[in-house]
């Protein structure tokens, strides 16, 4: 029979309390970090933050400027990759969850995961040598690419994950009232999954959103507000690392207000996914 | 000895069924005819819910299983090539162990296997199928007020009568089901087990379960399994009273088991 004296428990006890204050204060770490990162921002961010800052262009040192444009080419570029990127990833995703058991989707599954692993910036030298090079110069649409390959791996295996995550019964719950195996991955899979499958894609974005290596060989930057997808294209972060890398102050000053904004529109893709994926049942 | 019946509505024949390497049945054979309910019955991992889901080939899903040996449905060949397993699944319908709603509103619960078979005419016609099939497995009246609420949101006896009226509603002529009340508290048991009597009018109903008390209460006739095979099939009165085996009897009055 269990001993029921507390005294005998005691180096349970003990080493229960040691672990239970360990693992808090590695979680209350792991916040404070994130949190002094933003505060930080936001301390030096402020400085030059104004409404002409948000809409200008970049100009000659002295003369203001600001990150108009570049917030339109990361918005287009990060529109443009996910619509080539999230289809193709989450539809690889299915295909791995669904009927990925063979060797061919074994296949798959590791190059996926090895392509996860491959620093941004191949994926930049691998855009220029296919991309950019026969199209003869850097464009929005061969950054939205890189960005879009970068996408691809990391959007499939959530997608497989999530989707591998719904119950089993639920699928037999399906097939058993005769529906053909494409309807139940649409009809019943995919929403059960979906909150999950968004998780994935909102990472993947906000991760694209804060790429700088693979835009500087593909979009290039650009000082002019540019709509053309043939054109190079400014990007948030190219251009922290323009302004961060100035000699004067007043392009760090710029440097920290455009990071500001790029924390905040990450921040706030973040927020409205959650929203819009809110679980109805 | 059991009487072959003349037209059966399923027709079982020297049924083996493989996991792989491992036979989990050995020459299983038994005639069901229509309109009448048979409990399998016997320890666990006998393979009785594994012969009920040859029936409607869901064991298909698992890896590397395979089935040998003759099912006919109305004298069709469920195992035969060209056999649409969609529509073999459509005319059997089944209750699983576990409830296993929809992550969706109680009407899209029971209104999507109508819909995916596309047997409605228009949205009215839809809505009296659903209150129809909701009707037939007693859950109208408790959820008529809230359609459009979360199958969640119901209890668990609640949910299980929603899997009931989610696999009427498209219509089958054979339930199977797969110890529908085991996870239920009393009442709920004996809600699901009227309602399989009642069921008996129009369907015919195969249902596993470990409770021999609800195999006598709600059964024409009782197949007993062991170790894959089926050891007694007979009239449910007279397996419980008389068994013509002594390893039924020895199973029914709890010397193993």
């Amino acid at each position: 029979m269990a001993n029921l004296n507390l005294t005998v428990n005691r180096r349970r006890k003990i080493t229960n309390g040691i672990m239970t204050t360990l693992t808090a204060a590695c979680a209350v770490f792991a916040v404070i970090v994130l949190l002094s990162i933003i505060f930080y921002i936001a301390a030096r961010g402020t400085a030059a933050l104004n409404f002409q800052f948000l809409v200008d262009t970049p100009k000659p040192v002295g003369e203001g400027g600001g990150i108009g444009n570049a917030i339109l080419g990361s918005a287009i570029m990060t529109i443009l990759a996910s619509a080539i990127g999230l289809p193709i990833g989450i539809a690889a995703g299915v295909y791995l969850a669904e009927l990925g058991n063979g060797w061919y989707g074994k296949i798959i599954r590791f190059v996926a995961d090895t392509l996860i692993g491959v620093p941004s910036i191949i994926i930049g030298i691998f855009v220029y040598a296919t991309f950019v090079m026969p199209m003869g110069r850097q464009s929005g649409l061969a950054g939205a690419v890189a960005l879009a390959l970068i996408m691809i791996p990391i959007v499939a295996r959530t997608t497989e994950e999530m989707i591998r995550l719904v119950p089993v019964s639920m699928r037999e719950a399906a097939l058993a009232l005769g529906a053909p195996q494409w309807r139940v991955s649409w009809d019943i899979v995919l929403p059960a999954a979906s909150a999950g499958i968004a998780t994935g894609a909102i990472l993947a974005i906000a991760r694209i959103t804060g790429e700088t290596a693979p835009l500087l060989f593909t979009a290039l930057n650009s000082r002019f507000y540019n709509f053309y997808l043939d054109q190079p294209m400014a990007s948030l972060t190219v251009q922290i690392f323009n302004y961060a890398t100035g000699p004067f102050e007043v392009e760090h000053q710029m440097a920290w207000a455009a990071t500001l904004i790029l924390v905040g529109l990450i921040l706030l893709i973040n927020i409205l996914v959650r929203f819009l994926t809110k679980k109805r049942f | 000895m059991m009487q072959k019946i003349m037209q059966s509505k399923i027709s079982v024949s020297d049924l083996n069924f493989f996991y792989g390497k491992t036979q989990a049945l050995h020459g299983v054979s038994l005639e069901i005819p229509a309109r009448e309910v048979i409990a399998f019955i016997g320890p666990s991992g006998c393979g009785k819910s594994t012969f009920l889901r040859t029936l409607n080939r869901m064991n298909d899903l698992i890896p590397a299983a395979r089935a040998e040996g003759r099912v006919t449905i109305d004298g069709q060949n469920v195992y035969a090539p060209e056999t649409d397993v969609a529509a073999l699944r459509r005319k059997v319908g089944m209750v699983f162990q576990k409830s296993n709603p929809f992550p969706k509103s109680i009407y899209e619960n029971v209104a999507y296997g109508i819909r995916i078979n596309r047997i409605h005419a228009n949205k009215a016609d839809l809505s009296d199928r659903v209150e129809k099939a909701l009707r037939d497995a007693a859950l109208w009246n408790e959820v008529k007020d809230r359609l459009n609420s979360s199958a969640f949101s119901l209890s668990g006896g609640q949910q299980q009568r929603l899997c009931i009226a989610r696999a009427l509603a498209v219509k089958p002529e054979i339930v199977l089901m797969d110890e529908p009340a085991s996870a239920l508290d009393p009442i709920a048991t004996q809600k699901i087990e009227e309602l399989i009597v009642e069921l008996k009018r129009e369907y015919t109903i195969v249902v596993v379960t470990h409770n021999m008390q609800q195999a006598t209460r709600v059964s024409d006739k009782t197949a007993f399994f062991m170790l894959g095979k089926l050891i007694e099939y007979n009239r449910t009165q007279k397996m419980f009273t008389n068994p013509d085996e002594k390893l039924t009897e020895d199973y029914i009055t709890g010397r193993f088991g």
